[in-house]
């Protein structure tokens, strides 16, 4: 009986044990895809000379999660460093012309 | 179907003529007038506080304010500075390894000199700072350089400084359009929002000098480079110019640039010319 329980349980272990892995490799490609997203805006701001230190510490954050195996929060966080990144690109290109707006004439 | 041909044809030489005409117009637009500039830039700070002296403007933030001026008439009785002007003294004069000094990079063994900086090299077609001229001058000798934003830069600027006190900032930008372009980009550079709190070097020192920001009392562009370096309460310790760029950058939350990057020269470049005539003053103390 004891044997007949055990037989029946090691599927379902081993459907739990699969579904969980190939939850956390789902989420950890997720995250990757997040992060080399959030880097690349990053680094196009940096060719146009206007990082922002909060766009940089957000990536850091979101590797500091990916790090510990908290992939939801990484890919949360990279996901935010990317908006990050895009506005500051979005206020680089928009400055060439705006900031003679500005000027002492 | 001769008089449509004519028509066309008469049409598109008006067209022709008229941007003959508006082309140069558009270019007048876009010219780059310095010396129309650093008269403007000194009109609107003339306007805005009608009760400083021009020659005021080099002290800041104590220029704005009466008893922060009392304040500072106090402290200069014991500048915060002199530790930092004593070693800079001490630092120009003392031989390099090869026997060779500071004295021997410079023009008039670079006493009373700090008004000519930064100018701009024809031979390299960039801006030169005096801070750059300083560590080439190092270099040149075998010696490492120094770091733009620590003591030592600040002690060394401070004594050269000290020797330009009263001097006119007398910045020239010669005729060459290398130069107009870094003067341009310089003006850019400082016009330009940046930093996730989208601030300019404008939106304090153009657009709120006097004004407070948290416990600060803002400082007017006008004259803002003739005090530097620096000695900042805030920071306990002196500041270079580069060390005041790099600052600003990371309190807008902006990524700096590294020190004496070509956006920080022209910045200098730009700021210093249009506050010439107004006398050096550094170095300097601020809260």
């Amino acid at each position: 009986m004891r044997n007949a329980m055990l037989k029946s349980a090691l599927p379902l272990v081993l459907l739990i044990a699969g579904a969980t892995s190939a939850l956390a490799e789902g989420s950890e490609a997720d995250f990757k895809v997040a992060y080399a997203a959030a880097e690349a805006a990053h680094k196009e701001a940096g060719t146009l000379r206007n990082q922002w230190t909060t766009t940089a510490a957000t990536l850091a954050a979101a590797k500091k999660s990916a790090d510990a195996g908290e992939f939801d929060q990484a890919t949360a966080s990279a996901k935010e460093a990317r908006a990050l990144a895009k506005a500051s690109i979005f206020q680089a290109t928009s400055e060439k012309e705006r900031w003679k707006d500005m000027e002492i004439r | 179907m001769r008089l449509r041909s004519a028509i066309h044809l008469a049409s598109a030489a008006l067209a022709l003529a008229l941007l003959t005409f508006a082309a140069p117009a558009v270019i007048a637009a876009d010219t780059v007038d310095p010396v129309a500039d650093a008269k403007a830039f000194k009109k609107f700070f003339t306007d805005k506080f009608p009760k400083v002296k021009l020659e005021d403007f080099v002290n800041g933030p104590y220029s704005m304010n009466e008893d922060m001026y009392k304040q500072w008439e106090e402290k200069e009785q014991f500048p915060p500075y002199e530790f930092s002007l004593e070693m800079g003294k001490e630092m120009f004069s003392r031989p390099f390894k090869n026997g060779k000094r500071f004295e021997d990079c410079f023009p008039n063994k670079g006493i009373g000199i700090r008004q000519n900086y930064p100018y701009f090299d024809e031979k390299e077609g960039k801006v030169i700072t005096l801070e750059l001229a300083l560590n080439r001058c190092r270099e040149a000798n075998g010696e490492p350089p120094f770091s733009y934003v620590r003591d030592e830069m600040a002690a060394l600027t401070a004594y050269m400084a000290f020797t330009s006190r009263g001097k006119p900032f007398d910045i020239k930008i010669p005729n060459d359009p290398r130069a107009l372009e870094a003067y341009q980009n310089g003006k850019e550079y400082f016009y330009t929002r940046r930093g996730q709190l989208n601030f300019s070097c404008a939106t304090c020192h153009v657009q709120s000098p006097g004004e407070r920001i948290r416990a600060e009392v803002l400082a007017p562009a006008l004259g803002i480079l003739n005090a530097m370096p620096i000695y900042r309460s805030e920071w306990s310790g002196m500041g270079t110019t580069s060390r005041r760029f790099t600052t600003c950058n990371s309190q807008i939350r902006g990524v700096p640039l590294t020190p004496q990057d070509d956006e920080y020269r022209n910045v200098e470049y730009y700021l210093s010319y249009v506050s010439n005539g107004l006398p050096i003053s550094g170095p300097g103390a601020r809260p």
